[in-house]
């Protein structure tokens, strides 16, 4: 994507051009400050919002290491005949020793606390908000997103929402799970406000998702640069593309019932309470509708990186793009049938036996992904880089995440396996262990360009190790413990469990600590890392060819002139590169056809 | 590529209004350019308006499935004749919203700004319509949702679901309205700094789409709520 100065470009030099870098700061100190809170600038729109999503991913990890904390002894009361006294031992969180009813409360409210930072807080904008608002502009050769001041106003939206929840969660949290079931969430903690901000907080961040999701379709139609078809943009693009329908077509109905779960709380219209008329399974229908949708919000984006990550430190085309760019769409498109299946042991059987049919569908894209990456890898020059580390780590946890659906998606033995920790593993399988472990790689990959500096390979390396057996010494026990029956949601069970559980948070340990060796890592990168080229990996998308490190406050000079696939390693010399650097691969034999 | 004169100064020296020498936001390539892209944005936000909607519509069905003598009898307690008239003034308000994007398209000043005003006032009357004649007196009678319900003349234990929808249904069309009512009134003060003309009528005819779709939901909402027995 080598790009020529153009007429095209041109007209952007009318208004005098800031050829600074879009970190360098505006004045001084509060003139800075201002200028970030103000900003229309997607770059730094997208980096304000990795800090906030770490920030919350922060206070989430908090949570799910106090969960795992409580879990490492098993609950007992345990009562002596001879002075008539009771005892509770292996409590974390229980202030009361005659009596654990409070503390399993506090429990629940940790858990539901965790669930929805990390879902509604941290995955659901993580990759698309950050990233994806970094980088889509760039990987389209546009000066910013379609709608700039709607994107500041998302991101404010975001900070709202999640200021709502975090003081809900400070006035004492609530005890509802994060998927709002009814009646936890019409009954519990009644009278109090609390409960209310909370699904008030979820209601105002759908709003976030919305505007944000419409920002990027409308950007990926619109803002395409000179030369750039449908199948020359990057396929991290197409993931966010798919996503972004997904989040535009499905968020409006959860607003809708989160809306109306409102009402019901606070008016007792009926809607959802069977006494007086309602239908608490239809909150699950409604809930579902939005939420399974939003697992793909979730993974696509993963996906997204996934392809980029492989294909340039392998450097290898893309085995199959346009496969794996309509796989993003069938998935896509298949997430909105498919809600039924998180409710197998609620709804009618036929309805299950539909659900289960149509859930084994989304298979078929997500193992052609899986294959075409497997595939893209072969014969590539792979680097192990701490980047390619994770790209591999997400193959290798999302097969298992995704194979562990297969046995939640068939009827029979879904329930036996419902709401036991055989599902708490393998939605954190695909949710961290993808999900985050690809946004961990997104971040290595694209942090010389978003901050200009160079990280340290060796401890991203460390830290990688320790995040991947930290995740699987967590969760893979969790599997084992799930299918003999320890159901989730309990803070105490019975003593055969105690040994898996006391390996899983033996693993959110290592798992904590590879997160401490990254975040250090970064922060060691900002002040005393080397100065980052502008193509440090030899990648032959826009943001590598034709943008600096880190990029002007205008993205390019000039309007980029799209002149070759984002891909094509066999036969471009990676532009802004030393000669030499990233060579050619050597022709291939005279006779041998080319793929 | 914009063929008006890049200078802004020099355009007004000319004497060229702001409609006339409006330039594109930076990102995009020209006027055209940004139109295309707003029209799709505001596309897309009317979709998800829909999708917001016939979540309530779907409520509706379920419940009307589940309990059909509460709504039969709840339904024969709305005047339909009020829902009529008001159907009447929004389709009106519709014409002239119609009529002020056509007004922005043909340059003309005057008239966009009279139709804009008339389709504020629609929204007024449509709104004061509803709570003159349909909330105050249902308040007054007790035909409230839920725990709020003490009218005595019910036929149906469910009726206090049947009216916990009616206001839940008609409550968010009405802050639709409000919402509509504030964009007219942003407009017209655009309209009266000489913003909009042919080159330049975006904003009014995003604002048209959407009271279009506020329209269309009561059109659903008439007979859902008032005609069907």
């Amino acid at each position: 994507m080598a790009s020529i100065p153009t007429k095209a470009g041109s007209h952007a030099h009318d208004h005098g051009h800031d050829d600074h870098s879009y970190l360098h700061p505006k004045g001084g100190f509060i003139a800075t400050i201002w200028d970030w809170a103000s900003t229309v600038d997607h770059k730094k729109i997208g980096m304000m919002y990795l800090v906030a999503v770490l920030f919350m991913f922060f206070l989430g990890g908090v949570a799910a290491l106090a969960v795992r904390l409580e879990l490492m002894e098993p609950t007992r009361v345990i009562e002596n005949q001879a002075t008539k006294t009771v005892q509770v031992t292996g409590q974390l969180f229980n202030t009361n020793p005659g009596s654990i009813a409070e503390g399993n409360v506090i429990y629940n409210r940790v858990f539901t606390l965790h669930g929805l930072i990390m879902v509604f807080l941290v995955i659901v904008p993580s990759i698309p908000a950050s990233l994806g608002n970094f980088l889509l502009p760039l990987m389209l050769g546009a000066k910013d997103v379609a709608f700039p001041k709607l994107n500041l106003l998302s991101w404010y939206i975001y900070l709202f929402g999640s200021l709502m929840a975090v003081s809900s969660a400070l006035a004492g949290g609530v005890d509802t799970g994060w998927t709002f079931y009814t009646p936890y969430s019409t009954m519990t903690d009644e009278g109090h406000w609390r409960v209310v901000m909370m699904i008030g907080s979820a209601f105002i961040l759908g709003f976030s998702s919305i505007l944000t999701g419409l920002n990027f379709v409308v950007t990926v139609h619109k803002l395409r640069a000179p030369g750039m078809g449908w199948f020359d943009m990057p396929l991290f693009v197409w993931g966010i593309y798919g996503t972004a329908i997904i989040q535009v077509l499905a968020t409006p109905v959860i607003g809708i019932t989160l809306l109306l779960l409102i009402f019901e709380r606070l008016f007792h219209i009926g809607i959802f309470d069977p006494r007086i008329g309602g239908d608490p399974v239809l909150f699950q229908h409604f809930f579902w509708f939005y939420s399974h949708p939003v697992v793909y919000v979730m993974i696509l984006p993963g996906m997204a990186i996934m392809s980029e990550l492989i294909a340039v430190h392998a450097r290898k085309k893309v085995f199959g793009y346009r496969a794996v760019a309509f796989s993003s769409l069938a998935i896509a498109g298949i997430s909105f049938v498919v809600w039924g299946h998180h409710m197998f042991t609620s709804e009618g059987e036929l309805a299950a036996t539909i659900f289960s049919a149509l859930t084994y569908l989304v298979a078929i894209p997500s193992a052609v992904k899986v294959f075409n990456w497997i595939a893209t890898l072969y014969g590539g020059s792979i680097k192990l880089n701490t980047t390619m580390l994770y790209a591999l780590g997400f193959l290798f946890l999302f097969s298992i995440g995704g194979l562990t659906g297969l046995f939640l998606g068939s009827l029979s033995t879904d329930l036996h396996l419902h709401d036991t920790y055989f599902v708490v593993a393998h939605f954190h399988y695909v949710m961290m262990g993808s999900t985050i472990i690809a946004f961990m790689g997104g971040i290595h990959h694209w942090w010389p360009k978003m901050t200009g500096k160079m990280f340290n390979e060796l401890w991203g390396s460390i830290g990688f190790w320790l995040v991947f057996i930290g995740f699987n010494v967590t969760f893979f026990p969790q599997f084992i413990m799930g299918s003999h029956g320890m159901p989730r949601r309990y803070a105490s069970y019975i003593d055969e469990f105690t040994i898996y559980h006391v390996i899983s948070t033996y693993g959110s340990w290592i798992l904590l600590a590879g997160f401490i060796v990254h975040l250090f890592n970064f922060v060691h990168s900002l002040v005393a890392g080397a100065k980052a080229p502008p193509n440090p990996w030899g990648a032959l998308t826009l943001e590598w060819t034709d943008a600096a490190s880190p990029p002007i406050t205008h993205n390019f000079h000039h309007e980029p002139i799209v002149t070759h696939g984002p891909y094509d390693y066999d036969d471009v010399v990676p532009p802004q590169t030393k000669p030499g650097e990233f060579p050619l691969p050597p022709p291939l034999p005279a006779g041998s056809a080319k793929h | 590529m914009s063929t008006l004169p890049a200078d802004k100064d020099l355009a007004s020296l000319q004497g060229l209004s702001y409609a006339e020498t409006y330039h594109a936001a930076e990102h995009f390539r020209d006027r055209d350019h940004e139109f295309d892209a707003v029209k799709m944005g505001v596309w897309l936000f009317l979709s998800t308006e829909i999708l917001l909607f016939s979540g309530l519509f779907v409520f509706y069905a379920v419940m009307r499935m589940l309990y059909p003598e509460a709504f039969i009898h709840g339904s024969s307690l709305l005047d339909w004749r009020w829902g009529l008239i008001n159907t009447v003034v929004l389709l009106l308000s519709s014409f002239t919203v119609a009529a002020a994007v056509r007004d922005a398209q043909l340059g003309r000043q005057f008239w966009l700004k009279v139709n804009i005003a008339l389709t504020f006032l629609f929204g007024l009357a449509f709104l004061a319509i509803k709570f003159v004649f349909e909330y105050y007196p249902k308040w007054q009678e007790g035909k409230l949702p839920g725990m709020f319900y003490s009218y005595p003349n019910w036929e149906s234990p469910y009726e206090p679901l049947w009216w916990g929808l009616y206001w839940g249904a008609t409550g968010v069309h009405a802050s639709h309205v409000i919402i509509g009512m504030g964009l007219f009134a942003w407009l017209y003060i655009r309209a009266q700094k000489g913003h909009f003309g042919p080159r330049h009528y975006n904003a009014v005819e995003g604002v048209g789409l959407y009271w279009h779709i506020v329209d269309i939901v009561w059109i659903f909402l008439f007979p859902m709520l008032y005609l069907i027995h």
